[in-house]
């Protein structure tokens, strides 16, 4: 039961949640995090919140990728120059 | 689906793997322990991306594919008592035991109840108060504080009527198990949402005594191939170390709300794990001072034999040790619809993953 779905919190009443993901509303128990506002996006377990995604870690990850395409037409066009493999 | 699209990005995944192939020398085996890690896997294709070198084998990550049948068979016994209501996750309706399964005992009249979480079973306790209902809790650490939760409110509202039957698990020990039996495995592709709750300290003796690397993943296939490339990093570069690639979800510290009830609730306990045998401290015992919710002390009932399948290999698949492909029953005599075996049913199992993704 490793199944868990990133839900966005539409709605908050005492612990409970009522979130929804892709146009689905689902309850949401919010008694195992802390701090949780609506608009916030949550990892949604068998009826539990079990964390608070972070915006700023989801673009992180994506991030780091467009920083390797730019380094990687550097070094393709550094080892075309040199003719040597570069690791 | 936000938090899920971009991570399914056609060009991020090209890149990625183009990334990998430029990084990957060394002809390695990394092993991913999560049953939806193993569902992903196979469902986005993901060996068809790596270069031959790099090989992929899926671990004991299904819990209920690790339990033995005495659990199914023990959860029978009590759905026949007439005063039980059994409520349970989807997942395990299915699963074989010795000689039935849940589904089969719901169609013969059992009152077997379906629940998308513990708090809906906590409700039809409440409804039901002359009932007993025995709510079945088998997962990782991922799921186990739900049960925990069950229990605890159950505690504080003073509900008599709910039990819960548990057959939690953790996975270090299993991770260190098949280090110690030999498995040839160069990196672990962590559980993503085991270390949601848990942290990414419960690694540090895979990382450091056993020196190799563990990179807690997401789900997505830019997540996969990220995690992928770490780990042919680490192990090109011969530095094994702990890593979060899942970092929108994973903390290091982890979810401590859910790991205090989780302490609050349950002990270690030694178990026993399909393919591995008895490991100590593995298992999730429902603590002493919670013995009125615990189902194998409340309720007292004869339970049949244990029968296993003799031709099924599920044991030798959830070391890692033989595909599902190796198996002579699989896709014949064993099947999702007439299954032999929990790996075959459960979908998180991986001979599940491979009959829907991976036949050729």
């Amino acid at each position: 039961m490793c199944l868990s779905i990133p839900a966005k919190v539409e709605s908050i009443e005492g612990e409970m949640a009522v979130v929804s993901v892709g146009g689905t509303t689902y309850d949401a128990s919010l008694q195992m995090i802390e701090g949780v506002e609506v608009g916030d996006y949550i990892l949604l377990h068998t009826g539990f919140a079990i964390q608070k995604i972070s915006e700023e870690d989801a673009q992180e990850t994506l991030k780091i990728f467009k920083e390797f395409e730019d380094l990687n037409q550097q070094l393709d066009e550094e080892e075309q120059k040199s003719g040597n493999r570069i690791t | 689906m936000k938090y899920i699209d971009e991570y399914r990005d056609k060009s991020l995944v090209l890149e990625l793997v183009g990334q990998i192939k430029k990084a990957s020398a060394k002809h390695i085996t990394l092993m991913e322990v999560c049953g939806g890690h193993t569902m992903s896997i196979q469902k986005f294709g993901i060996p068809s991306l790596l270069p031959e070198n790099i090989n992929l084998v899926s671990g004991p990550g299904c819990p209920v594919c690790v339990s033995s049948r005495k659990y199914i068979d023990q959860a029978v016994a009590y759905s026949r008592l007439k005063e039980v209501i059994i409520t349970t996750y989807g997942d395990l309706i299915r699963i074989p035991g010795s000689t039935t399964s849940l589904d089969e005992e719901k169609a013969n009249g059992a009152d077997i109840r379906i629940v998308y979480s513990v708090l809906d079973a906590l409700k039809i306790a409440k409804d039901n108060p002359d009932k007993k209902v025995v709510f079945l809790g088998i997962g990782f650490e991922t799921t186990a504080p739900s049960s925990a939760v069950g229990v605890l409110n159950a505690h504080k509202a003073g509900i008599k009527n709910f039990f819960l039957y548990s057959s939690h698990k953790i996975m270090p020990p299993a991770m260190a198990a098949l280090i110690d039996e030999g498995v040839k495995i160069d990196g672990y592709i962590a559980p993503g949402h085991v270390s949601t709750i848990t942290g990414s300290g419960i690694y540090k003796d895979i990382a450091e005594k056993y020196k190799l690397g563990c990179v807690i993943s997401g789900f997505e296939p830019v997540d996969l191939l990220r995690s992928i490339l770490m780990l042919v990093k680490q192990i090109e570069n011969n530095d094994p170390k702990i890593e979060i690639q899942y970092s929108r979800v994973v903390r290091p510290e982890g979810n401590l709300k859910a790991l205090q009830m989780l302490d609050e609730v349950f002990e270690l306990k030694d178990d026993w794990w399909r393919g591995l045998g008895v490991l100590a401290k593995s298992g999730l015992g429902i603590r002493k001072k919670y013995a009125d919710y615990d189902a194998e002390i409340q309720l007292t009932v004869e339970v049949e034999p244990t029968k296993e399948d003799k031709g099924c290999i599920c044991g030798e698949i959830l070391k890692g040790l033989k595909k599902p492909k190796d198996c002579k029953l699989f896709a014949k005599a064993c099947t999702p619809i007439d299954p032999v075996g929990a790996c075959m049913v459960s979908n998180e199992g991986a001979c599940n993953a491979y009959y829907r993704f991976n036949r050729e």
